[in-house]
């Protein structure tokens, strides 16, 4: 430690940090702009300059390191003359019409020009015009010319999104922030640039002109979109949602979110939403009152019990509701006899159903995977599953951590990888298990029975050594592992090998309450999610969900739909498919129209308020249901609020859910050869995941957006007899679904990869397994 | 995109550098590519990344920071004065004000036959030589009075 | 070309600019090239010894900013167990500056050996040049000296079987001023934009590819075989205390016979000027810039009383920096020569920095308007507050040395530019002006 002293406070601080770090640490603000703590220093916008005793020249003090018995002066007449100074030439250029930019009221410069600023410019030359560029739908760059230079959003993306996609061209007063020639910028994390962009040169498009920040409030919530529970600020003006911010939490999200944690707000206003409830009546779905479709639907469901018996109601939720939702639509499910219930409608393999020690989460916090020494992810489209967890294995890569991969398809993380496989979806569980195997024969531990067919090779051996190596280390399972068809083996694979290596493992989860359903209970005595359509129900509650785009076999699950006698969605959308199977439409509260929790990969229990009141008549899910059970006569149904729901499902106070626990009883491991035959690879592409999602009219706009090809490698294009550019029709039993064939070296031989959650291919079958391609 | 002749000049310079430091030879990479297409369209830019293993938009900053390279399309030769003080006072910008009148064409601009692009230089480190003058970066012209401007025009077909 | 004179010569000696051959191997070697080199490698010569004597030599950095080298050399980590790397700086960009040219073209060998014996002191297995784009015939003809070097086994594995190894590249500029900063330099070996890194970090922790690095200019390295064998207190002798040695200076403008002249340290300023022909048409001297164009501009009377070393022209107000001496008479205006050298420095501003890449377009700005006959009463004032107001603020000193002359031609030359201001034209006719650069009349 070494101690300073900065405008005659004495302070404390480790060797190696800088006067920015020390000054902050006091609580002195230092005037900066290219300065930003998740970034490398640039020391380019000399905003920071301080002065030091004996030092001749003012120093930046984002630069600056301290030395012992340093005495800085961030307000004596050096300091501030070099700081007004500084402001002078940032502003001869600037524009100087705050009140018609769109950045206006939250700009850095703005606020700090009022302090350092002159009154009047010095400079009447013609100020610099920088042409507007179109790099895409989410970030505008119309207001180039605002630039300062400060280069936070090129290092933002070298350093943090892990693609340089924007530059500064050129050189002198001519340099210029662009990407290369004319392309867009399509990093899933781009709308972080708007947040680090110091001025109005990087706006959000969407939000662009559409309000002044002043105008908003300012609301706290969580984001429903992946299992890391990013923390957000939500501004809304006149009940409606207007923009969507990171909320700091180191912890968690750090100051970043994902840009469909950002965008996907547009599709609360979207003309989608269902406003009022709807029964079909005569074939076509009608608008009716609340109480005339609760009475309803409470009739329909006690009839179908009645004749049909309980087992005959099933009920699906998405893994993103809240938790109050998943816990009140098990019990409502329980309370009408049935124990088909369940939340993970991508799921095939039950198999480990019983033989889990506790909840399956992911192991170890987020904040600990910067400390870790090597992991392993298996089965996970990283970037676009979990934007922001590959973020952190990002830095961890570029720190010292050895992070290797196997997955289904080459795409690239964009992380600095020591080793990875790439194998087909039927060839995972002979993948991790080589890697076991290496393990077991580097700790001359006996091979496990099953495994005697795999041989390691070089690269399952270099992951062995990693994962032996050092003190840290964790594997990860992600959402492919989960949805395979293998998953209890991957899971039961994935054990030994963290209990050979010493590594800790987990699961990365695909949804927001991907533990919370878990920890509501909302799991199966009876039916899976998979099952509860393989296996016909007569009527069905579905929450959240819209079958034809998130189950793992839709083909499958929109027959069952369509032949029940009762079909209730509980949604936020009125939606294409849904005349076709619906009864009743329920119009549900989406995320930030209600209160609830949710419970992220890490246990950490986070709920929230609504930030604005529901739409029309849409309502909160934990009300719905309340009232339901009230019709139907469940007892324990007379909640006021939705804490007192959460209340009954977790201690009060608690911040992470006890009965995590990762570990998977005795499980007969196998690892036969795959399976021949073309293999179907469907990946649930970023901007189709959820129903929120889809329907950002910014999102869908990008190129993540594109719809589904089917994707094969040369050889594989070559020996179906088909050439990049074919139409071709793909079929999985019944379902079929006709498409472009697209040439994709990252995609194994004998595989296509048909993404699924798209209207394109929502008729075909299982995400994984066999599938026939043939010229259209 | 680029003849295995130049490949072959760019493997010798990537040979230079550590392995892991391919991008070290983005700079004589590009200029190997302008030097066979006569400039540097995005296409050889995007090109020499791949080659190279560098983001497009890094070989970009590249390509336009140095001023030798022409992310615009030259005459056949492209003439650069110098006209920075230590030439202008032995002459550079009367000579760039001469070859102007001559070739009838200011700076940044292309004689009508596309045979020479007039440029402005700063600083050549030959000011010794002073008027100087460089024809396509590479060959440089030392005492450039009007004589020796005529015969390098009449040279230069 | 060709280095045009020499007293007392060390880096020049037996060269004779007009042999195409002088600068071959072979040539060198009967110059008595290499026994430096082989000297010490044959006899081990502890590193320390080799540094040492370096610093008795007090030879100062001849890139501009005349640090004592063997100082530098020392800052050199010596138990670093990774790369390390010694870097010639061959981009000679500063207006005025064209010895490292020479130098490389005459002489390259006595670079390689400079570095080599660097290298060898440092404890370093690798080393670039860097040279400046513009003068492509030198990157060529040097890469053919490597090649000979190689070939005698003096560069590479295992030199003259001694165990120690030193590979030598060179790395083309291409077009930019700022990479002869020593930094920008190092981030355009690495295949980036030349934008000079805040120090500290210094090179000889955090250098090229992050390893520690030297980084001297090529005059610099060039002198180094002559220390190590006639010994530093002898090259000391040759020069003044605390200015050891001989220097190059690039005469340029207005003389008879502009080139390079190699001098002892010390040496009287009006005998370099006779060295150079004297003044063009006998002409009186108006002003000088003593060393490169980012060193303050000297009144010409003043200029004639100095002597060619550091401390000299210090007193004098300005620097010897890179020792090119530009020479203006009479029938140069000072509005055009300012405007032209600001032009420079906007231009060339790498554009990192806020208070030069703005800066410097409006010193330019200003001055133009001035030239241009729209200059306003209080336009010096701002010129001097601008200038301020960039000073020591940016992470290069590009920013001084665009503001150097700025201030000092106003100082020097107020009058001129207030007439500029004034009268809207330039007190020194267009018509003499023009005679002055002797373009039209070295034709007839
Ligand atoms: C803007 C700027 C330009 C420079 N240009 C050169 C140059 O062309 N050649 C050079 O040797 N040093 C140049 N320098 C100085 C280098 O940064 C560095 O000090 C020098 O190469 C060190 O070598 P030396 O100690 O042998 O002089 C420049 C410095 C600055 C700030
Ligand atoms: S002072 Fe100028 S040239 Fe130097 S780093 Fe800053 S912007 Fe670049
Ligand atoms: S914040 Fe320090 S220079 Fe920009």
């Amino acid at each position: 430690m070494l101690d300073i002293e900065i405008d005659g406070k004495q302070v404390q601080v480790p060797a190696g940090s800088t006067i920015m770090d020390a000054a902050q640490l006091i609580g002195v603000y230092i005037p900066h702009f290219c300065y930003h703590k998740k970034l490398s220093i640039a020391a380019n916008c000399r905003m920071c300059l301080v002065q030091v005793e004996k030092a001749p020249k003012p120093l930046p003090a984002c630069a600056t390191p301290v030395t012992s018995g340093m005495k800085v002066f961030t307000h004596s007449e050096l300091a501030i003359n070099a700081q007004k100074g500084v402001m002078e030439f940032l502003l001869i250029n600037h524009p100087l019409d705050c009140p018609i930019c769109d950045q206006g009221g939250e700009c850095q410069l703005q606020d700090l020009a009022v302090g350092y600023g002159g009154s009047a410019s010095r400079y009447d030359e013609a100020k610099r015009v920088v042409f507007h560029k179109d790099i895409g739908p989410l970030v505008s760059m119309q207001e180039m010319s605002r630039c300062i230079h400060c280069t936070r959003c090129v290092r933002f993306g070298q350093e943090i999104a892990g693609v340089m996609e924007l530059g500064m061209a050129n050189r002198n007063m001519h340099s210029e922030i662009q990407t290369f020639v004319g392309r867009t910028v399509d990093s899933e994390l781009s709308g972080n640039m708007i947040d680090l962009c110091p001025v109005g040169a990087l706006t959000s498009r969407p939000f662009r002109y559409s309000a002044r920040s002043w105008e908003l409030s300012h609301r706290k919530s969580v984001s429903p979109h992946d299992s890391i529970g990013s923390n957000l600020t939500v501004q809304v003006k006149s009940n409606r949602v207007m923009r969507v911010l990171p909320r700091d939490n180191e912890e968690i999200n750090e100051c970043w979110i994902s840009d469909k944690d950002r965008f996907s707000y547009e599709a609360l206003n979207s003309g989608e939403r269902l406003q009022k409830p709807m029964i079909r009546v005569d074939g076509s779905l009608r608008e009716v009152e609340w109480n005339i479709a609760l009475d309803y639907v409470s009739h329909a469901l006690t009839d179908i019990a009645r004749t049909h018996g309980g087992e005959s109601i099933a009920a699906l939720a998405a893994p993103s509701a809240t938790l109050e939702e998943l816990y009140l639509l098990q019990k409502l499910t329980r309370g009408l006899g049935s124990g088909s219930v369940d939340f993970r409608p991508r799921r095939r393999d039950f198999s480990s159903e019983g033989k889990l020690a506790g909840i399956p989460w992911l192991g170890l916090k987020l904040s600990e995977i910067k400390d870790l020494d090597a992991a392993l992810v298996i089965g996970s489209f990283l970037r676009k599953d979990h934007p922001l967890f590959a973020q952190r294995l990002r830095q961890l890569a570029k720190q010292s951590g050895q992070v290797s991969l196997i997955s289904v398809t080459g795409d690239d993380p964009l992380i600095r990888l020591h080793s990875r496989m790439t194998v087909s979806p039927a060839d995972l569980t002979r993948a991790l298990a080589a890697v076991v195997k290496a393990a077991a024969r580097i700790k001359k531990v006996a091979l496990p029975v099953g495994l005697e067919s795999v041989e390691p090779c070089a690269v399952s051996q270099a992951i062995a050594e990693s994962l032996l190596a050092g003190e840290k280390r964790a594997i990860f399972l992600g959402n492919v592992a989960e949805q395979s068809a293998q998953a209890a083996q991957l899971h039961a694979l994935a054990s030994l090998l963290a209990t050979l290596t010493g590594a800790r493992f987990g699961f990365i989860g695909e949804a927001a309450n991907s533990v919370g359903g878990h920890v509501a209970r909302a799991l199966p005595t009876a039916l899976n999610a998979y099952e509860m359509f393989a296996q016909p129900r007569q009527a069905y509650v579905l929450l959240g969900i819209e079958a034809e785009l998130d189950c793992y076999n839709p083909h499958q699950a929109v027959a069952a739909l369509q032949q029940a006698a009762l079909v209730v969605m509980l949604t936020p959308f009125k939606h294409e498919a849904a005349p076709d199977y619906a009864d009743v439409l329920l119009p549900l509260a989406p995320f930030t129209e209600t209160s609830g929790s949710f419970v992220n990969t890490e246990g950490r229990i986070q709920s929230f308020n609504g930030v604005c009141r529901p739409l029309g008549d849409a309502r909160p899910g934990w009300k719905v249901l309340r009232v339901l059970g009230n019709l139907l006569a469940i007892p324990g149904f007379d909640y006021t609020s939705s804490e007192q729901v959460r209340d009954e499902i977790v201690a009060p106070e608690t911040v992470f859910v006890a009965g995590l626990d990762n570990g998977i009883g005795d499980l007969a491991l196998s690892s036969d050869p795959a399976s021949k035959g073309l293999q179907r690879i469907a990946d649930v592409p970023i901007y189709f995941a959820d129903p929120l999602v889809r329907r950002g009219a910014a999102l869908q706009q990008t190129r993540d957006a594109a719809a589904p090809t089917a994707r094969m490698c040369a050889a594989t294009l070559v020996q179906a007899g088909l050439s990049d550019g074919s139409q071709v029709r793909v079929r999985q039993g019944q379902g079929e679904a006709l498409l472009t064939a697209k040439a994709d070296e990252s995609v194994p031989a004998g595989c296509v990869r048909v993404a699924a959650a798209h209207v394109s291919t929502a008729a075909l079958g299982d995400m994984f397994g066999p599938i026939d391609v043939e010229r259209a | 995109m680029l003849t295995t002749e130049s490949l072959k000049r760019i493997d010798r310079e990537i040979a230079k550098y550590p392995v892991e430091q391919k991008q070290s030879a983005v700079m004589a990479a590009l200029a190997i590519a302008q030097e066979e297409q006569g400039w540097l369209s995005s296409e050889a830019i995007e090109f020499v990344a791949n080659y190279l293993g560098m983001a497009p938009i890094a070989a970009y900053e590249v390509a336009s920071f140095y001023n030798m390279y022409n992310l615009k399309p030259v005459g056949k030769y492209k003439l650069t004065v110098c006209t920075n003080l230590p030439c202008m006072l032995s002459g550079g910008v009367d000579a760039g004000e001469y070859l102007k009148k001559k070739l009838g064409v200011g700076y940044n601009e292309t004689t009508p036959d596309g045979r020479i692009t007039l440029k402005e230089g700063e600083c050549m480190g030959a000011c010794g030589d002073a008027p100087v003058m460089l024809v396509n970066n590479h060959r440089m012209c030392s005492w450039m009075y009007p004589e020796q401007i005529d015969k390098l025009l009449a040279e230069l077909e | 070309m060709a280095i045009l004179g020499a007293l007392n010569p060390m880096l020049t000696v037996g060269l004779d600019g007009n042999n195409d051959r002088d600068w071959r191997l072979d040539a060198y070697v009967k110059r008595g090239g290499y026994s430096a080199l082989k000297r010490i490698l044959s006899k081990k010569m502890p590193q320390d010894q080799v540094i040492n004597e370096v610093k008795k030599s007090v030879l100062r950095g001849r890139g501009g900013a005349g640090f004592p080298t063997g100082l530098k050399w020392s800052f050199m980590p010596r138990a670093f167990p990774g790369d390390k790397y010694v870097v010639c700086n061959s981009d000679e960009g500063e207006p005025g500056t064209f010895k490292d040219r020479d130098i490389l073209l005459f002489n390259p060998h006595s670079v390689i050996e400079g570095m080599a014996i660097a290298a060898y002191a440092m404890g370093a297995a690798r080393g670039y040049n860097y040279i400046h784009g513009e003068i492509w015939e030198v990157y060529t003809r040097f890469e053919e000296a490597l090649d000979e070097a190689i070939a005698a086994g003096l560069l590479g594995k295992n030199i003259l079987g001694s165990g120690f190894d030193f590979e030598l590249f060179a790395h083309p500029g291409y077009g930019a001023y700022i990479c002869g900063e020593e930094t920008a330099l190092l981030e355009s070996i690495e295949g980036k934009k030349g934008q000079p890194r805040f120090k500290p970090p210094f090179p000889a922790s955090f250098g090229l590819y992050g390893k520690p690095t030297t980084i001297n200019n090529t005059e610099t390295f060039g002198a180094v075989p002559f220390i190590m064998n006639i010994g530093g207190e002898a090259y000391l002798e040759a020069g003044l205390a605390n200015n050891g040695g001989t220097k190059l200076f690039s005469v340029s403008g207005h003389v008879n016979r502009p080139g390079n002249y190699e001098i002892p340290l010390g040496t009287p300023f009006s005998t370099l000027l006779e060295m150079a022909g004297g003044m063009r048409g006998g002409r009186k001297l108006k002003g000088c810039i003593p060393g490169g164009s980012s060193s303050p501009v000297v009144p010409g009377a003043t200029m004639m009383d100095c002597t060619m070393d550091y401390d000299s022209i210090s007193k004098a107000g300005s620097m010897l920096g890179s020792g090119a001496v530009i020479v203006m008479d009479e029938t140069t205006c000072m509005v055009k020569a300012l405007e032209r050298l600001s032009f420079f420095y906007y231009e060339e501003s790498c554009g990192q920095c806020t208070p030069c890449r703005e800066g410097t377009n409006w010193l330019y700005k200003i001055v133009h308007r001035i030239e241009n006959g729209q200059g306003r009463p209080d336009d010096l004032d701002l010129l001097g507050s601008v200038t301020t107001n960039i000073m020591g603020r940016t992470i290069c000193a590009l920013g001084d040395a665009a503001s150097m002359p700025v201030q000092s031609f106003v100082k020097h030359f107020r009058d001129e530019f207030a007439y500029h201001i004034e009268h809207k034209k330039c007190l020194v006719p267009p018509d003499v002006q023009r005679a002055g650069s002797g373009f039209f009349k070295a034709t007839v």
